[in-house]
């Protein structure tokens, strides 16, 4: 066997006098860390194999366990770090390209953590939430330039289908094969308890969901699998899914071993199979080719959806943005770089793309010189953690944002970062079948309501302290905003005044 | 210090407003015995006036009331308006030294029309055409500010107390079937007379209480459309919002008081099917347009008035009918100072416009329409 140069990242501390020896975190932990040696009487743990996702420390009847971040260190070195040198290690000993999942955990700049939100004093009241009406509907799609009047003199409505939110966020693409059925059902039936969406992601629709179709946004993305007719009239909406933030410039990938049964079936692939989506929809090799996809879907469906554009955010989003505004897109999708992913290249996701706040204030800004913001409704996403980032995501100018990251943690993700294994313990992103029935779909779905509720009840009482009583007056609202430890040049990005001016 | 239009000042304020059903001329020296009685509610950092009918002699010339800080400003100015507009007739606007009102401008009055070449060149109609040279002028003729350009009407602002202001302007020599006041009380000193209200555009002048919570988000939507916000004042951007929404799409006066201070979603839903599709249209289709925080407006305009109040009426304002004049202001006793004995008072409910127009066809005066 060859020597291992990589020392385990952390260590499973047991308290021996509290262990009972139940073995249930053997029987837990589908990476096998734990097992009962039966000579000495006690339990063992292989700490290599272990991802921190802490399975066995939250079932441990006796609270015996708990996993740190081992000490062991190489000799310390600003340049080359102890990540950097592991990498080394695993590529010498592999030759392949580094996998990882969910959103990068680098340092980068977060910048909804440098602006701040303003309130209401003396010149003005704050709105009491829990005394007067506070108002989070929120439509998405395309608004006329212009109104018209009927022979009667009423105004004819010439809205073109939209989505109807009631609270501005939706749950983002994580497709069927991803994550498991389970996690869709929670993600489905919370979606329709909400009055909001999610989204299929790109491996079609299971038909135990179909019921859901209202609150469904179905995604069409370069591999197409899944995708057809009935699949598109049933979604609430279309997503042309062009480039995702985790992974600018890449397709999905799943790996064979997760093409299985329904998945298959769904996907509309052969069992076994990797699927693979293509770098681009190999029919969009530039904006005009776009216009015609977007259009082809519409013609499937009979102009009754609205068709969501979904863009990874990199340096030239403003221009790529205005040029969707004019493709007939009614809804862009805006995924920013530290947006999660099941399984990505780490060098793309550590290293391509750009923060979403920067690109969402370029996008706005653009859209609105161009005089064709109300051409497009923008929802962001990309590593919204919390009702603030909301908050400050709509006064930049989102009309809505997606979450994914936070949904799935609501559903019991640890954030291990080992979804392209396929092993999760919380039965979230697994096909596994024992793994999958940990998840429950009725109360994974009572925690995404719990998390949005709460969230909607703390984005009311911020809108309230800024006096605002409906999300569109929020909408764009920059002076609401102040960067805080930020430059010039990024406060002129984000279109907002320092803290103090 | 930075001046109005470099920073945004939030204000307090009193506003009064006197409109003559009938017609019948109403002296401009009412109007400051009325917001004279507020006077606690102004600190003295900006007053003034709208009057409509009051320049019957050139009733189909806009009237452009320009502010100059320098001569020079004057002259690029008056050479912008010599490019684009015949000047029938030009002087100072006539005004009289008052000790609260100091530091004045060049305060110059143009009846003027757009050059029929260049208006049929610029392929837009009367009134855009005047609207975008206002624009151009107050962004970006330095020095020069145009604070007035409807026709047959006119509004008259400075820094100081408003009755200082009204007589500064000697407000008593002009009359009008329409006065609306505006008393400011603004946490910052503006730094000049720009940012007095009311502020006008066209024929619309808006006189405004209250301290919108939705200004950027207005702001940035209306400036969309070729709308400059140079002052960065409340009044500035719900002017722009009107005049977007009355002039530009053609809605209703009505209709545009259900953009600005839409039903809630709750009243929507209880409302009748074709009211219920029309006040959720509007919604959606303008709902960056929705003005949130407290305010109370005069809302003047070519043959009418309208009194609007934001939707949880955040603000005082009351209304009030003797005969033929209607009552509105502040503080039901702005309205008592000039008529004691009312027919009618009430306080109108937060979101429901109050509307009055002229209710017969005066002679020369187009597109009046009748009194509801």
């Amino acid at each position: 066997m060859p020597v291992s140069m990589i020392y385990p990242e952390f260590e499973i501390i047991r308290k021996e006098d509290r262990c009972i020896h139940c073995r249930l975190c053997e029987r837990q932990c589908a990476n096998e860390v734990h097992r009962f040696d039966k000579e000495h009487g006690r339990m063992l743990a292989d700490e290599a194999k272990c991802v921190d996702c802490h399975r066995c420390v939250a079932l441990c009847p006796t609270r015996a366990l708990k996993i740190v971040k081992s000490d062991h260190t190489f000799r310390p070195n600003a340049n080359w770090g102890e990540e950097t040198i592991h990498d080394i290690y695993r590529q010498a000993d592999s030759g392949g390209v580094l996998l990882a999942a969910m959103g990068t955990p680098k340092p980068y700049p977060v910048y909804w953590d440098k602006i701040l939100v303003n309130a209401s004093q003396v010149t003005n009241p704050p709105i009491d939430p829990l005394r007067e009406p506070m108002e989070t509907r929120t439509f998405l799609g395309k608004k006329p330039h212009q109104v018209h009047r009927g022979p009667d003199g009423r105004l004819k409505n010439e809205l073109s289908p939209g989505l109807s939110l009631d609270t501005p966020i939706l749950f983002s693409a994580m497709s069927y094969g991803s994550i498991s059925l389970n996690a869709h059902k929670a993600l489905a039936k919370a979606a329709e308890k909400l009055g909001i969406c999610y989204n299929t992601g790109e491996g079609g629709l299971h038909e135990d969901l179909y019921q859901y179709g209202s609150n469904t946004i179905v995604q069409v993305a370069s591999g197409r699998f899944g995708v057809h007719k009935q699949y598109l009239n049933t979604g609430a909406a279309i997503e042309i899914k062009m480039g995702q933030g985790a992974k600018p410039g890449i397709g999905g990938h799943l790996p064979g071993a997760k093409i299985a049964g329904d998945i298959s079936k769904t996907r509309m692939i052969p069992q076994g199979a990797d699927s693979i989506s293509p770098a681009p929809h190999h029919d969009i090799y530039s904006i005009e080719d776009l216009r015609q996809l977007v259009y082809s879907l519409k013609e499937a469906t009979g102009y009754q959806k609205p068709i969501l554009v979904k863009v990874a955010a990199v340096h030239n989003i403003a221009a790529i943005a205005s040029g969707i505004a004019r493709s007939g897109a009614d809804i862009i999708a805006i995924d920013g770089f530290r947006g999660g992913t099941g399984a990505a290249p780490a060098r793309i996701r550590d290293n391509i793309g750009i923060p979403i706040e920067l690109a969402l204030a370029a996008v706005d800004q653009r859209l609105r010189e161009e005089g064709i913001r109300g051409d497009v409704s923008i929802v962001a996403g990309g590593s919204i953690r919390e009702s603030s980032d909301v908050v400050k995501a709509i006064a930049l100018g989102a009309d809505a944002v997606y979450i994914g990251t936070a949904a799935l943690l609501a559903l019991g993700c640890h954030l291990c970062r080992s979804c392209h294994a396929g092993k999760c313990n919380w039965g979230i992103a697994t096909q596994q079948p024992d793994l999958v029935k940990r998840l429950d779909p009725e109360e994974g779905a009572g925690r995404l309501v719990n998390l949005v509720t709460a969230w909607t009840r703390e984005i009311k009482e911020m809108m309230g302290g800024m006096g605002i009583n409906s999300v569109e007056a929020l909408r764009g609202n920059r002076m609401m905003l102040r960067g805080i430890g930020l430059s010039d040049r990024e406060l002129s990005i984000l279109g907002i005044k320092h803290a103090g001016e | 210090m930075k001046k109005e239009g470099q920073i945004r000042i939030p204000s307090g304020c009193a506003l009064s407003g006197i409109f003559s059903k009938n017609g019948t001329p109403v002296a401009g020296d009412k109007i400051v015995t009325s917001i004279a009685v507020m006077h606690d509610r102004s600190n003295g950092l900006g007053g003034g006036f709208a009057g409509y009918g009051i320049y019957p002699e050139f009733q189909d010339c806009f009237a452009l009331h320009i502010f100059y800080e320098t001569s020079a400003a004057r002259q690029s100015c008056e050479e912008f308006l010599d490019q684009h507009f015949e000047i029938v007739n030009l002087s100072k606007i006539p005004t009289k030294k008052v000790a609260g009102v100091i530091d004045e401008p060049q305060i110059w009055r143009y009846f003027a029309l757009p050059l029929p070449h260049k208006l049929a060149a610029s392929q837009l109609d009367e009134k855009e055409y005047v609207a975008r040279c206002v624009i151009k002028v107050n962004s970006e003729i330095s020095g020069s500010y145009i604070f007035s350009s409807g026709k047959n009407m006119g509004v008259f602002k400075a820094v100081g107390y408003p009755e200082d202001v009204g007589e500064f302007y000697r407000l008593e020599e002009y009359e009008g079937y329409c006065w609306t006041a505006h008393g400011r009380y603004p946490t910052n000193t503006p730094g000049w007379w720009g940012g007095a209200h009311p502020f006008s555009l066209l024929d619309y002048s808006i006189v405004h209480n209250g301290e919108i919570s939705s200004y950027d988000a207005n702001r940035r939507w209306v400036e969309m459309f070729g709308y400059r916000c140079t002052l960065q004042t409340d009044t500035e951007v719900i002017t722009y919002i009107f005049d977007y929404l009355l002039r530009r799409q053609g809605l209703t006066l009505e209709e545009a008081a259900h953009v600005v201070a839409a039903p809630f979603w709750s009243t929507i839903a209880r409302q009748l099917p074709e009211d219920r599709e029309a006040y959720t249209y509007l919604r959606n289709v303008f709902s960056s347009l929705l003005v949130t925080g407290p305010f109370s407006i005069l809302f003047g305009f070519e043959g009418g008035l309208m009194a609007l109040n934001d939707r949880l009426k955040l603000r005082s304002m009351v209304a009030a009918e003797k005969g033929d004049l209607f009552y509105v202001a502040s503080e039901e006793c702005a309205i008592r100072a000039v008529e004691p004995e009312l027919d009618r008072l009430w306080a109108p409910r937060g979101g429901e416009p109050v509307i009055v127009r002229l209710n017969k066809k005066k002679e020369g005066a187009e597109k009046l329409c009748q009194c509801q």
